[in-house]
């Protein structure tokens, strides 16, 4: 008769303790992804609260891609010049689809209200600074990389080109459904939003359906603990139990035990030494990348003066960008070319007649000249070979691209990675421009012929070849 | 038949020395330099080194160090930075000529080419002329004029100079090489007739005072006749290393190439017999070749005129009776066969000896045909005889004052030891060397010249060809133009030569023209293309007036020659002589400081650094002497009374009975680079009927002195082991008739029956879709003068490193010319005593062949070595981990690693000067990275040159053609042996020329791996008769 009793026993340490452990594990997994989605949401929610009762609606909104956002324009003329607006001001940051410097903007109308899209395009800087939630997570996202303001844009230009992105958001909404698996497109809000929605249920659905189910288990476990609190106490008053089967019901766990077991040190010390070794690994990678430089120069020169207010062309003093390899550092010369006769009395100019010698008052040049010392912002190691006519006249890149918002910056600083990673990426991302091009005649012909759906990019024609910049 | 012909590099390889057999299957042959300092670093230094060093590399890895851009302040309107400009200009040393094209970055000149233009080098150049520009950042340099060993200004200079040599006393002489710039000689005549009894002396050390003299008799004109090889289909030369170093061998070597070409369309190709005594490039290119005793060559030719004479109505003169020489025979017949398409010159320095070679062109009929003495050449001006009356007259105290123009009679004149005692009796003693040399060192005043980079100059190598001179650089020096310096000495109203020389052009060049109505367009013209031939006009001539060249007078008929040569010719086969030569890269020694040159392997020896008695085999032999690989024997040398302890190379084909030295080392005041280098060879000329001979041939003795001594031959290095497919050869006869005689075509055994070895592979292959870059090198072209070699080191940053590591083979060349001797296979030691008397002899030069199927890729753990989709192989230096898997897997030996970091390295200062002084670094191509220690590198095909042609024609949006994109290697090339192109472009030269040969001459080496190379070798075409290919 009394046989039986281990195995009681044993269903109870066997099945149900498991069980609990299992359970347990089971909420925290569903917990984690609740919260995920939670952030998600509670970021918008967040948003939303701090944006006031009238963005509601368009928060609300989101969840249904096709309804376009309130005062955002429609018409073809809009869009189209949205169109020209776009290309001429956020081409060198921004794509529909695909991220560049900045995220992709597929769907930004219905990601974000209005207003706060108005805000963030004039200057982008002020809402981070407002402490703005998302604004200041998308700012971290991107690596601080500040979205240059357009005060210049009207609200009305802001809009029709919100107005051309949404019209190319529900254009790209077709295809975007094979393009959701890549995984490149999002600024990170876009991933969960869009993709329960392709899936058929809404992430609201999705979160009462795990808040039901996390309730389900805590009660399942709340039974559980019922059942073996009930039986124990039936045990314990049984009197015809041995020693050993009474430690066993009477099972206390001993956490000084745990935690000097081996194993637990040794996960411990694994999980210390991992972080070490990846936050020492991270540390190595930076080494020598100076995103960010910004050297005190000798003469203060302003880019944002002389490329964004006057809107001087680049290459009216970068002389050799369109036919050499170095853009060249401009000659006090061509300084002088304007300085003869403006802001003579400035203090920084008169560091560059110092330079070439020159007296303002008898306009005469010496024979005393001293060159300008600058200081070398941009610094690729020797053993890289960048060639800037290549990029610029046969590529047709913008100086932007990789010199960044050059027009805004009172005092050059390194605004690219300038890393090798950094290099190839683009490669692999650019498309040729081969257009007109006889030298690419052939090249995009028989590209044409074997891979017609993609576009011919360099690292496609041999751009990525170590030679093609290591010799 | 063809099989039991033998290849071999070398005494050691064809003796199968042991120890080489033990080292041939090594890629290295020496362990990792664990002791490189001598003081044996033990294991505990290197931890504390590393301990060190991360530290410091993390330290280091904080803080970037600031770097500065200075651009300019006025920028020059032509100059941008990072792109080149070319200037043309002329490559004047001596009586040594070339008109260049000068690379210059950012006001720097980096790289000298040939000119196209000028009909006189034809856009060639060899070793010296491309090794010249780093002459110019030589820190031996003088920074500005010197009096009585004190720096002084140029102005003081010029007052205590005027009043010096106004104070003087006696004769005033000025003494340089030949002067082949007719406004410097203009120049040199103000100076002249400005003082009462000055005389300007002109000679040379590798005179010509033999043909001039024998010129001057026979048509009364002491001048050098132009050659023209490529009118010759007979070609015979008595020690006229004319491809080499003999007066103007670019002009000559791309002439006799112009007749070496064989094609599918022409399957002719000159013939050429070479009498030697040293095995000399030339002759080493020669179809038939005879070792001749020098003391017997005017016999042998004395032989050769009766052979002549005697089927063309000349007179039969009585000459010594001497051994029939091999081949003379054959050669006096296909002369005869060759009437006025044939030439026959000769290397020796004795008029009568010359005067013979010009009656044997007569009674051939050549003059007029390839021998113009109309318009002759002016390379060879000098006299011997003069500077020889000039130093007895300072001896005798009859010369007040002597300035010596650029020139070093100390050293490499051969009486020049006599020049010190001499100096002593001269009051005033100046000079414009522009460094210190032997010479130099005994003047008190030194006003130093530019360097010919930074000069203005004319030049006239032949009459009615000119050449213009311009500067590359502004003068890095306080140095002035020594013709302004002698036209300020000579009180010229002008004395700044620019506007002298232009002057002179207006009023003689110009004016003598019609074609430009404008002086300033003809002027830019002539500076532009830097040639300027077919005038008409000749200013040199009359300057040279009545000059002695030779001590005796030459007798015209050809009895009295007899008489004269037979007095002066031994026909007794009795005692050892000796025979002075120049090599290819040091020359006469002027360039001797200049460490591209030095460590340029002689293309016959093989051996760098060093100065080495060559002797035959038989004479080792009898002497004992151990030659071993890498080590060879000392002997003692004793002439002249005196003895030199020498090492020795045992050299195929040198002629019984004589040994070979060198001449332009024992340099002792040249710099660094080349002082104590071997010994001086000038002062053991002999002498022949009163004239300098090139060999000497008295009391010379040759004994073993028993030492060992370690010689820096790189030959023996990454050997074959004896596979065959690697030189194919074959003869005229046998190329008219089977366009694909000679080759070795491997099969691979299939089941389907033989295939190409390309056909069965493991391997995909590649797709080059845009371009596929490929090399093809003709062999029967190529005549090995590594101008090639050297043209590589300069654009790609090839270190120097040195005769000690150079022994450890570790010479660092991408391009690397293989030497291969063959003879008939000879089993036991008497037979290969015959065998390397005079073997054949065949060039390879020898670059990475950027395999399709590349072994070094596929082994590369870090994939530092990867193939391009343009056919290239790419090495990646910063990827690069040094493990040296990839040249272990190569078959060609073609990788180099750097076992040292040669830059900023105190130990291979010395040597390696372009990478290690602020000075010298100038001379870099900023293009190609300087490689740090412990990668591996090799050739790139010149991938700077190919990227830059690419994006030039990208950016005017068309495909590049020839003209775009041409390596360093193929352009130096004086014969065109080189060709590179783009094979996927149709209209290419490459493309044409491999669709023509594919089924013809083209081959790979080693084509039975199957690693498929780019480059293409076609097979080399021996002019000889099919019936004796046997022999």
């Amino acid at each position: 008769m009394f046989k039986k009793r281990p195995d009681f026993r044993n269903l109870l340490h066997l099945t149900i303790r498991p069980l609990l452990t299992g359970l347990f594990l089971l909420s925290l997994i569903f917990t984690a992804f609740a919260q995920t989605d939670t952030t998600a949401t509670a970021a918008q929610g967040g948003t939303d609260a701090a944006g006031g009762a009238a963005t509601d609606g368009a928060a609300t909104d989101g969840a249904t891609p096709a309804a376009g956002a309130a005062g955002i324009p429609t018409s073809d003329e809009a869009i189209a010049a949205g169109a020209t607006v776009f290309n001429a001001n956020c081409t060198v940051c921004h794509a529909i689809n695909s991220q560049v410097v900045g995220p992709a903007l597929k769907g930004v109308t219905e990601r974000r209200p209005l207003p706060w899209l108005l805000k963030f395009i004039h200057n982008s800087q002020d809402v981070v600074k407002s402490g703005d939630s998302y604004a200041v997570n998308l700012f971290n996202k991107f690596n601080k990389t500040v979205m240059p303001p357009f005060t210049s844009l009207s609200e009305d230009q802001i809009k029709s080109v919100l107005g051309y992105i949404q019209s190319e958001s529900n254009k790209a909404a077709a295809p975007a459904q094979a393009a959701a698996g890549d995984g490149t497109a999002t600024d990170g809000q876009q991933a969960g939003g869009g993709g329960a929605a392709v899936g058929g249920i809404s992430s609201q659905y999705f979160t009462i359906i795990l808040v039901g189910l996390i309730i389900v288990l805590v009660l399942i476990l709340l039974v559980l603990i019922l059942i073996i609190s009930v039986m124990s106490r039936f045990l314990n008053q049984r009197t015809d139990l041995d020693e050993e089967d009474r430690e066993s019901i009477n099972r206390t766990t001993n956490y000084r035990k745990i935690v000097t077991s081996t194993p637990f040190i040794g996960i411990i010390i694994f999980i210390f030494l991992s972080i070490a070794v990846k936050v020492g690994l991270d540390g190595l990678y930076s080494i020598g990348v100076q995103q960010g430089y910004m050297p005190k120069q000798p003469i203060a020169y302003s880019h944002e003066l002389h490329a964004g207010k006057y809107e001087i062309p680049c290459q009216y003093c970068h002389t050799g960008v369109m036919k050499s390899k170095s853009a060249n550092i401009p000659s006090a010369n061509i300084c002088m070319n304007c300085h003869q006769q403006i802001k003579t009395e400035s203090p920084e100019i008169q560091k560059i007649y110092a330079a070439i010698d020159f007296n303002p008052e008898t306009q005469t040049y010496g024979n005393n000249k001293k060159p300008i010392q600058w200081v070398r912002v941009h610094n690729l190691p020797d053993l890289v070979y960048f060639n800037h006519a290549q990029h610029v006249k046969v590529g047709g890149l913008e100086c932007q691209t990789c010199h960044g918002p050059i027009q805004e910056m009172p005092v050059v600083y390194q605004y690219s990675k300038l890393t090798m990673g950094w290099c190839i990426n683009c490669h692999r991302e650019t498309q040729v421009n081969a257009k007109g091009n006889a030298y690419y005649d052939k090249l995009l012909e028989l590209h044409e012929a074997s891979n017609p759906n993609e576009p011919m990019t360099v690292a496609s024609i041999g751009g990525l070849e170590c030679s093609k910049c290591h010799y | 038949m063809k099989n039991n012909k033998r290849y071999w590099k070398g005494i050691e390889e064809l003796q199968n020395d042991p120890e080489l057999v033990k080292r041939a299957d090594r890629e290295f042959s020496e362990l990792l330099p664990i002791k490189d300092n001598g003081k044996g670093d033990s294991r505990r230094d290197f931890l504390k080194l590393m301990g060190f060093g991360i530290s410091a590399a993390t330290l280091a890895a904080c803080e970037a160090p600031i770097r500065k851009a200075i651009p300019y302040i006025v920028k020059p309107v032509d100059v941008d930075p990072t792109i080149p400009n070319y200037y043309a200009s002329t490559y004047i040393d001596g009586g040594d000529y070339c008109s260049i094209v000068v690379k210059t970055r950012e006001g720097r000149p980096i790289k000298i080419n040939g000119n196209d233009f000028s009909q006189v080098t034809y856009g060639g150049t060899n070793a010296q002329v491309q090794a010249s520009v780093l002459s110019l950042y030589d820190k031996q340099r003088l920074e500005g004029p010197v009096a009585k060993g004190k720096a002084v200004s140029w102005d003081d200079l010029d007052q205590t100079i005027s009043q010096q040599l106004r104070g003087a006393g006696g004769r005033i002489a000025v003494v340089s090489y030949t002067v082949l710039s007719p406004s410097t000689q203009a120049a040199i005549g103000e100076f002249t007739s400005a003082y009462a009894g000055a005389k300007h002396v002109m000679y040379d050390p590798q005179p010509a005072d033999g043909i001039l003299a024998a010129n001057k008799s026979m048509f009364g004109k002491a001048v050098l006749p132009s050659y023209d090889f490529s009118k010759a289909d007979v070609i015979v030369s008595f020690g006229a290393d004319f491809l080499g170093t003999w007066i103007s061998p670019i002009t000559y070597a791309k002439q006799y190439s112009k007749t070496r070409k064989v094609s599918k369309d022409k399957k002719t190709m000159s013939r050429h017999y070479q009498f030697e005594s040293n095995l000399s490039l030339t002759g080493a290119n020669a179809d038939y070749r005879a070792g001749i005793r020098a003391s017997q060559e005017g016999l042998v030719l004395g032989q050769l005129y009766n052979l002549i004479s005697a089927k063309t109505g000349g007179s039969n003169a009585n000459f010594s009776k001497i051994a029939t020489v091999p081949h003379l025979n054959k050669a006096a017949g296909d002369l005869l066969s060759a009437r006025g398409k044939s030439l026959v010159v000769s290397g020796s320095n004795d008029p009568a000896v010359q005067m013979l070679v010009n009656q044997i062109n007569q009674l051939l009929g050549n003059y007029g045909q390839t021998l113009d003495m109309d318009r002759p050449s002016y390379f060879r001006r000098g006299s011997s005889t003069a500077m020889e009356n000039l130093i007895k007259d300072m001896q005798a105290g009859r010369v007040g004052a002597v300035i010596f123009y650029n020139c070093n009679p100390a050293y490499d004149f051969f009486a020049g030891n006599q020049l010190q005692d001499a100096m002593s009796k001269v009051k005033v003693k100046i000079s414009t060397a522009d460094k210190i040399d032997e010479t130099t060192l005994l003047a008190d005043y030194i006003a130093p010249d530019h360097h010919y980079l930074e000069s203005w100059n004319d030049a006239s190598p032949r009459q009615g060809s000119f050449s213009l001179a311009q500067p590359a650089i502004m003068p890095i020096f306080d140095t002035r133009q020594a013709q302004s310096t002698l036209l300020t000495w000579a009180g010229s109203p002008e004395t700044d030569y620019y506007d002298y020389l232009s002057g002179r052009w207006r009023q003689s060049l110009f004016s003598s023209q019609s074609v430009e109505k404008d002086f300033d367009r003809f002027w830019d013209k002539a500076l532009y293309d830097g040639a300027l031939e077919n005038t008409g006009v000749s200013l040199l001539e009359t300057a040279s007036g009545e000059i002695a060249y030779a001590n005796t007078n030459v007798p015209v008929d050809a009895t009295s020659l007899a008489g004269t040569i037979n007095s002066a010719y031994k026909a007794d086969n009795v005692g050892v002589e000796l025979v002075l030569y120049q090599k290819i890269g040091i020359g006469s020694g002027r360039q001797a400081n200049n460490p591209w040159l030095q460590e340029m392997p002689d293309p016959i020896t093989k051996a760098c650094w060093d100065n080495y008695l060559t002797i035959p085999q038989s004479m080792g032999n009898e002497m004992d002497i151990e030659t071993k690989e890498g080590f060879t024997g000392m002997v003692n040398l004793t002439i002249n009374g005196q003895t030199h302890k020498l090492p020795v190379v045992v050299q195929p084909g040198q002629a019984p009975g004589t040994v070979g030295l060198a001449l332009g080392y024992g340099r002792t005041k040249a710099g660094k680079v080349a002082d104590k280098l071997g010994v001086n060879a000038y002062p053991m000329v002999g002498k022949v009927n009163g004239n300098f001979a090139f060999f000497n041939a008295s009391d010379v003795k040759v004994e073993n002195a028993d030492e060992s001594y370690k010689i820096a031959q790189t030959q023996t290095h990454e050997t074959y082991m004896g596979r065959e497919s690697i030189i194919q050869d074959t003869v005229l006869a046998e190329y008219k008739e089977d366009p694909k005689a000679g080759r070795f075509e491997f099969k691979v055994e299939t089941y389907e029956g033989k295939e190409d070895p390309e056909d069965v592979s493991l391997w995909h292959g590649h797709k080059y879709p845009n371009h596929h870059w490929t090399m093809a090198i003709d062999l029967t072209s190529c005549i090995g003068c590594s101008a090639c070699t050297v043209s590589c080191q300069v654009e790609n940053n090839v270190a120097v490193v040195g005769k000690a590591e150079v022994v450890n083979r570790r010479e660092m060349h991408w391009l690397r010319i293989d030497r291969y001797y063959s003879s008939d296979a000879a089993e036991d030691l008497d037979a290969m005593e015959i065998a390397s008397a005079n073997p054949e002899v065949t060039f390879q030069p020898m670059l990475c062949q950027h395999c399709n199927n590349a072994p070094c890729e596929t082994v590369c753990p870090v994939l530092a070595t990867t193939h391009s989709t343009e056919g290239l192989n790419q090495m990646t230096y910063n990827r690069c981990i040094g493990t040296r898997y990839c040249a272990n897997n190569c078959p060609y030996k073609v990788r180099r690693f750097n076992w040292f970091k040669y830059h900023d390295n105190e130990q291979f200062a010395d040597v390696n000067v372009a990478m290690n002084t602020d000075l010298g670094k100038m001379v870099l191509n900023p293009d190609v990275t300087v490689r740090a220690r412990g990668v591996m590198e090799k050739c790139s095909f010149c991938i700077q040159r190919i990227q830059l042609g690419k994006l030039e024609a990208k950016k005017q949006g068309r495909r590049p053609d020839d003209d775009d994109v041409n390596t360093a290697c193929a352009e130096a090339c004086p014969t065109d042996a080189i060709l590179f192109g783009d094979r996927n472009n149709p209209d290419s030269a490459i493309s044409k020329l491999l669709n023509d040969e594919q089924e013809g001459r083209a081959y790979h080496v080693l084509q039975e791996l199957r690693v498929m190379p780019n480059v293409y070798y076609l097979t080399k075409i021996r002019n000889k008769d099919q019936e004796e290919t046997n022999a």
